[in-house]
């Protein structure tokens, strides 16, 4: 195995680790405001995710420099190609992250009702559009042969690589109420299981129509292979798991459904990294896309060294903040309860 | 506007922005270290309540900065792409390691710093304090790293395409610009934490908010202030003569200095002598002092901006290489004027510290709550001068700001995209600014009678 497979590898790893992570945090935030009616339940269910989200969205900024860095024609071609969609998925990013920070800091429900919205859209905005992008790698775009994107806005929305975002979205969905459910109490914890049950069934039929699609549009063959198959048993199972109430499980599921689906994507797409619709000689592939060996020998150095570092800490984050989150933590007495400090008295 | 009009427009209003934020983020998680190891060691109460009140600001900074530093990382690909299709083999390994080995451990350290009060031991707890300062340092580092391989490519050779290949990976790192450039960075940082926090106490103690703690953070922001001005701006001037040897342009273009001189004079303020007339009418001359800065010697020659430009012409064919000299000149002033103001400021609040008046200080108080908006001028104004100074180049010697594009792009999408960035980035830096105001000015969280009661993560 090469260095540029290895790399190819690693940066299908960290977009995996990506969606593992950042997709429950993602359905956490598209369903904030509709788990609970009430301040105590939005912030009980947005505070699940608060120590973890801003590391898990560092895996998609790896993600991204690992692109950069072992394959620049793949980032470059790929940036500039979507530019439309990135500039949207920027957008998304910033409403979101910045909506955990501010939402809390005035004690006003109009202000936060107007933070709950950008977390919503931008939590919604975030998975569509990056599944946009991956189904658009496999699915085939217009590239010449200097590797540049020839296409127009269009181009980029096919009836794959939509039907990808929206699987995606249906994936964190179901994965955030699953989280929700294992990591909150009482009333809040039903309404998560609640969302759950309803989301798994319509995920379970999108998702094993989208292995399908995908298989047809990557490969020859007609078996599933292991990853494709890893997918579909894994959100047939979550669906079963919720309805037999076993949110542990039901989350492990939800885990391997989102983690194999991606995994199914850069499965299908090796040794390509970009395939060309103009024609298959203009493919980016390992091969024409990658850096020079000496740029490869040293990242691998560092991708070997830093990655199981970051492994580790990340998993001793989740073991710190294990603890199911009750909203009563957000509703009464002052050593239980408020969070902020108490507003100002006025200025003399 | 061309396309490549708007999309340097576009990198310079995006890296402008994020940078408002990376300084104060540098600084205040320093700051707020120092605060939460005194009350690890003291057990204090002041120094809690302080490391939660400007913990929470150095929270803000951070999210805003992460966010916009996100637009910096896709921007290269967007807009760029044809500068990171050749150079990304060298340039985008500090930003995978910045990733890999500070961002991860910034963010993910910085979620235990606010949720694990009462979930971690004091000692681990202050350890993650500390992890973030150190994520974010790093971070600063590796794009350190790669922004003065920009302005000085090291560690590479040139393929039979013509094109850099990284194969010294180590030389980014002992680049000698970076090695000035990225403590210049982190002073500047430290400066910039330390004006913000003695501003917001300075706030507090002129409305006579619990005067004895704010006169802790007071004096600490000042105790740190002056030292790390006056180191930055002696390893500012060394890296201005560094700049000077690999960058000609760009030293002769902050004087705007059109033809070679021995010695050379320094100009306080001029009129004219721009990229069109060249003739300036210098107001105030200080003679050698152009010479002591660019080169560290009383007689130095300094080459002037028309020679370097032939000299270039004959080296890299027909061209004008010269800057925008109105940039150049005027940043390098703004920049050094105000820190001049800054350290007099910084001196003032010192020697009334020593006479124990800091806390009745009105005119001082109020002159520190305005001196908050300096160092941020200083910021953007270093900046302009590293970044414009290196025009027409993207990589000095090696490739042409004008050959980075990306073909694919259309000029109506870079402008789209411009507009799109400035209504959020506007819409930021109001919530930013009244958020951050509205804690600034907020009174301290009371103080607990009695230490067993949990302490709440800081916001959300």
């Amino acid at each position: 195995m090469g260095f540029a497979t290895f790399w190819f590898i690693a940066i299908a790893v960290l977009w995996t680790g990506f969606f593992v992570l950042e997709g429950f945090d993602l359905g956490v935030g598209m369903l904030h405001a509709f788990v609970s009616r009430d301040e105590a339940g939005r912030r009980a269910s947005i505070n699940t995710i608060g120590p973890l989200w801003d590391g898990n969205e560092v895996w998609l900024i790896v993600a991204a420099a690992g692109m950069f860095a072992a394959f620049p024609a793949w980032y470059a071609t790929m940036f500039s190609g979507l530019y439309p969609a990135m500039v949207l998925l920027l957008a998304g990013l910033i409403m979101r992250g910045v909506s955990f920070e501010f939402r809390g800091k005035m004690d006003s429900v109009r202000w936060r009702a107007a933070w709950d919205v950008l977390l919503t859209v931008g939590s919604l905005l975030v998975p569509l559009l990056i599944g946009i992008a991956l189904a658009d790698l496999l699915g085939g775009l217009p590239i010449a042969a200097n590797q540049e994107y020839t296409g127009s806005f269009g181009d980029l929305f096919s009836g794959y690589s939509v039907f990808t975002g929206v699987t995606i979205v249906l994936l964190c969905l179901l994965h955030g109420s699953t989280f929700l459910a294992l990591k909150t109490t009482d009333e809040l914890r039903a309404n998560a299981r609640r969302i759950a049950r309803v989301v798994g069934p319509v995920t379970t039929l999108a998702v094993i129509a989208w292995v399908a699609w995908t298989h047809s549009v990557g490969s020859e063959g007609v078996f599933l292979n292991i990853p494709e198959l890893v997918t579909a048993l894994g959100v047939v199972g979550a669906a079963g798991m919720l309805a037999a109430g076993r949110d542990g499980w039901a989350f492990a599921s939800t885990t391997l459904a989102m983690g194999s689906a991606v995994v199914s994507v850069f499965v299908e797409l090796y040794p390509r990294l970009m395939v060309s619709s103009t024609n298959p000689a203009f493919d980016i592939t390992v091969h024409n896309g990658a850096s020079g060996t000496y740029s490869l020998q040293v990242m691998t150095i560092i991708a070997a060294v830093f990655l199981p570092i970051v492994i580790l800490y990340q998993a001793w984050t989740y073991h710190v903040f294990r603890a199911r989150v009750s909203a009563d933590q957000y509703r009464s007495g002052p050593d239980t309860g408020p969070v902020e400090p108490p507003e100002p008295l006025p200025a003399s | 506007m061309s396309q490549l009009d708007l999309a340097r427009l576009q990198f310079a209003m995006t890296s402008i922005y994020h940078f408002l934020f990376v300084p104060v983020t540098i600084g205040v998680s320093g700051l707020t270290a120092v605060l939460q190891t005194a009350w690890y060691r003291t057990k204090r109460e002041e120094y809690l309540r302080l490391t939660r009140f400007f913990g929470t600001l150095m929270v803000i900074s951070i999210a805003v900065g992460v966010v916009t530093g996100l637009v910096q990382e896709f921007q290269f690909g967007m807009d760029w792409s044809h500068y990171s299709r050749t150079v990304g083999n060298v340039f985008g390994g500090p930003l995978a390691l910045e990733g890999l080995a500070a961002f991860f451990l910034e963010s993910t350290f910085l979620g235990l710093w606010l949720f694990g009060w009462d979930k971690l031991s004091p000692r681990l707890h202050l350890a993650t304090v500390y992890a973030v300062v150190i994520g974010g340092a790093l971070s600063a580092a590796f794009i350190m790293s790669a922004n003065s391989w920009m302005q000085h490519p090291v560690g590479y050779q040139t393929n039979a395409a013509g094109q850099p290949q990284l194969n010294d990976f180590w030389a980014l790192f002992t680049n000698p610009v970076f090695l000035r450039g990225y403590l210049h960075v982190l002073l500047a940082g430290v400066v910039t934490g330390s004006v913000v926090m003695l501003a917001v106490s300075a706030w507090q103690l002129r409305k006579g908010q619990e005067p004895e703690v704010f006169r802790i953070s007071a004096s600490l922001a000042l105790l740190v202030l002056v030292p790390s001005l006056l180191l930055a701006m002696l390893v500012g001037s060394e890296l201005g003569v560094t700049e000077g040897k690999y960058q000609p342009m760009k030293i002769a273009g902050a004087e705007a200095q059109w033809t070679t001189c021995q010695p050379c004079s320094f100009s306080m303020f001029q009129i004219g002598g721009g990229n069109k007339d060249q003739t300036p009418t210098k107001i105030i001359a200080i003679p050698h002092l152009l010479s002591l800065l660019a080169t560290n010697h009383w007689n130095g020659k300094v080459l002037g901006l028309n020679p370097v430009n032939a000299q270039y012409n004959q080296q890299f064919g027909p061209g004008y290489y010269v800057p925008n000299i109105f940039i150049q000149y005027w940043s390098m002033r703004v920049m050094a004027y105000l820190a001049t103001v800054v350290l007099a400021i910084g001196v003032w609040g010192i020697w009334l510290l020593y006479r124990r008046k800091l806390g009745h200080a009105k005119l001082f108080q109020r002159v520190a709550v305005w001196a908050a908006v300096l160092p941020f001028l200083m910021n953007t104004a270093g900046w302009l001068l590293t970044e414009n100074g290196r025009q027409p180049w993207i990589v000095q010697g090696l490739m042409l700001t004008s050959n980075g594009l990306s073909p694919s792009v259309s000029t109506a999408q870079v402008a789209t995209s411009i507009i799109v960035f400035l209504l959020l980035y506007a819409g930021l830096a109001i919530v930013a600014a009244v958020v951050m105001a509205k804690y600034a000015r907020k009174q301290l969280a009371p103080a607990r009678a009695h230490s067993d009661h949990p302490i709440p993560a800081v916001s959300y």
